[in-house]
């Protein structure tokens, strides 16, 4: 069964097979991760290139293990241009790396919309690895996964995204994935980190921390850019952390079995106190693993779509 | 040298004119209008505008020509050109060039530029030196080089004080200051803010930093008497303020651009940079609400806000791209499709605000239809159908969101200053 799309834009308007399809096919993947040899031939001969225009260490190691365990040749290219620059190198970039007849672009840039444009330019299959504060697909799907994991099942559960909603590419991913998966899911931070008419996407918003862990089964708590604190849209990291931190105190407040979700790097003392960090609750670095099984799945899913099809 | 143009329609609604006639123009000077005989035309060249249209040449007085400073996206004489294949026999021209127009000299400048094309070149000056919103321009010296009004364009004129010092000193001339309306606070996204930014994940503005700049600007020109004028109004609650201040007998006018009365928010859905300007696409409400504004008169005038840019430019992330499209080759197509033939105004109304309002806020004379004037005209097709071409641009440059978009109604030729201009070449007359 061939994906919807021959890219990875986001997962706003992904159908619910898709969705599956990926989760199911990341299954299979995870189990090779506990292999002794780690490795499956699958996408041998194949050109990826990590197109990455803003730093994100993370996000990069985890696509090029997912892209090594599937044999595929990698390029990397990163670079964190100077704004005034920007435009031009980022034409100039990519048209070269058009130029190379690449198979896959993964790419990651600080401005919405452009892995949209590179569709419009590159006969590639583009995923999007984030792209402003529009969408993370594969960090909203390895949410998913992670959460599938935990409950046996992502339909009816209640989910709630709590921080810097409007500055976040990872909400939009979960909002649409999880909405598309038969969650419930609301969102949780200051008025001036929620941006306007989200309702819309039909999400609830709460302003209270205590009532977001009273109501719901998962967190999935965002990390606060410590850069905008500068931008004063939140009065002070001290004042976030004592009426949004998630501390075990609150926690044990309502002693139930929560599960805390985040997709890193975690600032501790700000949105999660260390020990909720290290707790029982949270599933971090299972996430992290989940991550590379998860975009062996959509590295697979597009990477063999011709020759799944012809078949 | 001699033409005729036979069987079209005259059409001025500032002299009440409607009818069908013969037209001969000798040297540029309209000498006969009826029934023009075979013996009269001989050794003219004819015209046949069976059923065409004939209005005082189109206004636009809001364009950005680039020159001095950005050739390489427009000169004077190519965004000239842009306007004369548009229909328009004037323009004004805003200050924002590098060096701004803050100076006799660069007024000076741009008028020798384009004293021999067809168009008619008004300059706005700058209001503030270099625009920085920081000391009032010499606005006496401006005034006396010929310029129309002042504005800051590009940007909003920075402080309460310095726009009152600018009406005050504008009101010696009865020129208006024409305003950029944006909260510079509250600005600075690349979109309109709401529901759309959120699903796209853009930085936004809000639409109340253009209300509030609207709200500032009709205080103050209540409060100093001189005439104020909005430009490319673009959100509902400004168009209502308009349309307040106006019943309180405050000098308020206001124009809004094709764009803004043709597209909403939703354009950007594609992250095409073309569907990026300042003021943003708004929301279908604030559409709604300047067509009606346009019905009812709150809004006179239509103006293209012509913003060429370079194709490496705007060919880049959404967010870094500059704002701004090329309009004047679109802008009577858009009105006639969208305005006249969706029945939201009347032909005379589109000429109102297209020929007639434009230089009667700039204090200038409105050309006349008449035996013994000077032809200043522009001929239209009302119904030609068409698909935009953004490569057959006379703009040098292509920045549009209309490429390809089908549209009804168009310029034939334009007549000025013993000039024509017909099937994309000018000549004398
Ligand atoms: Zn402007």
């Amino acid at each position: 069964m061939p994906l919807f799309s021959r890219h990875l834009l986001g997962l706003q308007g992904v159908p619910r097979e898709d969705i599956q399809l990926i989760l199911d096919t990341a299954v299979t993947f995870r189990e090779v991760l506990e292999r002794p040899i780690k490795r499956v031939p699958t996408l041998q001969g194949k050109t990826i290139v990590n197109l990455f225009f803003e730093n994100s260490t993370r996000t990069r190691i985890s696509f090029e293990l997912a892209q090594k365990r599937l044999s595929a040749d990698i390029v990397n290219f990163s670079t964190s241009t100077s704004s005034t620059k920007k435009g031009e190198t980022f034409k100039d970039t990519v048209k070269n790396i058009e130029a190379m007849k690449v198979d896959m672009i993964v790419v990651r840039h600080a401005s919405s919309g452009v892995p949209q444009y590179l569709t419009r330019i590159s006969n590639a299959n583009i995923i999007n690895a984030g792209d402003g504060a529009h969408e993370h697909p594969t960090q909203g799907l390895l949410d998913m996964y992670s959460i599938r994991e935990k409950f046996g099942k992502i339909e009816g559960l209640k989910v709630c995204i709590v921080g810097d909603i409007s500055h976040s590419r990872v909400a939009l991913s979960n909002i649409f994935g999880l909405k598309t998966m038969g969650a419930d899911v609301s969102v949780c931070g200051p008025a001036t980190m929620i941006p306007r008419c989200i309702e819309k996407l039909g999400v609830k918003v709460v302003h209270s921390i205590d009532q977001a862990i009273e109501q719901n089964d998962v967190l999935n708590v965002l990390r606060i850019q410590l850069e905008r604190q500068a931008g004063a849209s939140f009065p002070s990291l001290r004042e976030y952390h004592n009426y949004f931190g998630i501390t075990s105190e609150r926690l044990e407040k309502f002693n139930k079995n929560i599960v805390i979700l985040h997709p890193g790097p975690i600032n501790r003392g700000v949105e999660l106190s260390s020990d909720v960090a290290d707790g029982p609750f949270q599933i971090i670095l299972d996430q992290v693993t989940n991550g590379v099984a998860v975009r062996m799945a959509v590295l697979y899913l597009l990477g063999t779509l011709n020759t799944r099809e012809s078949r | 040298m001699k033409i005729v143009i036979k069987n079209i329609t005259l059409f001025n609604p500032y002299q009440n004119l409607n009818k069908k006639a013969d037209l001969l123009i000798i040297d540029g000077t309209i000498t006969k209008i009826g029934s023009i005989s075979a013996g009269e035309s001989e050794g003219a060249r004819v015209f046949e505008f069976d059923n065409k249209i004939c209005t005082p040449g189109l206004f636009d007085m809001h364009v950005h020509l680039r020159e001095p400073g950005r050739e390489d996206e427009e000169t004077v004489i190519t965004g000239s050109n842009s306007a004369a294949a548009g229909g328009f026999t004037g323009i004004a021209c805003m200050p924002n060039t590098t060096p701004a127009i803050d100076s006799a000299e660069v007024v000076n400048f741009i008028k020798q530029k384009a004293k021999l094309h067809l168009v008619d070149v008004f300059p706005v000056g700058a209001a503030s030196c270099g625009r920085k919103g920081e000391s009032l321009s010499p606005m006496a010296e401006l005034f006396e080089a010929g310029v129309v009004g002042f504005s800051d364009d590009g940007s909003v004129i920075k402080s309460a004080k310095l726009l009152r010092f600018a009406l005050e000193y504008a009101g010696m001339y009865n020129l208006p200051v024409i305003e950029h309306c944006e909260d510079e606070s509250l600005a600075g996204g690349a979109m309109n803010e709401g529901f759309t930014s959120t699903f796209l994940g853009l930085p936004a503005m809000p639409s109340v930093a253009e209300d509030l700049i609207v709200m500032r600007d009709i205080i103050l020109s209540e409060y100093t008497g001189s005439k104020i004028h909005i430009a490319h109004i673009s959100t509902k609650n400004a168009v209502e303020m308009v349309r307040l201040a106006k019943q309180k007998g405050i000098k308020v006018t206001s124009e809004v651009t094709p764009h803004h009365f043709t597209l909403t928010e939703e354009a950007l859905k594609s992250y095409d940079t073309n569907t990026k300007m300042n003021p943003p696409l708004r929301t279908k409400d604030d559409v709604e609400a300047i067509l009606e504004g346009l019905k009812d008169g709150t809004i006179d005038i239509i103006a293209s806000d012509h913003a060429p840019h370079s194709i490496e430019e705007k060919e880049m992330e959404f967010v870094d791209a500059p704002n701004g499209i090329v309009g004047l080759e679109t802008e009577l197509g858009l009105a006639l499709s969208e305005l006249l033939h969706k029945k939201v105004l009347s032909l005379e109304q589109i000429i109102e605000k297209m020929a007639i309002n434009p230089r009667k806020i700039l204090n200038l004379p409105v050309p006349q239809i008449r035996e013994g004037e000077l032809a200043n005209l522009t001929f239209i097709d009302p119904d030609q159908i068409w698909t935009v071409d953004v490569k057959s641009f006379k703009s040098k440059s292509k920045n549009s969101p209309f490429d390809k978009r089908l549209l009804t109604g168009k310029a034939l030729a334009v007549i000025n200053k013993k000039q024509m201009y017909f099937e994309d070449k000018f000549f004398d007359i």
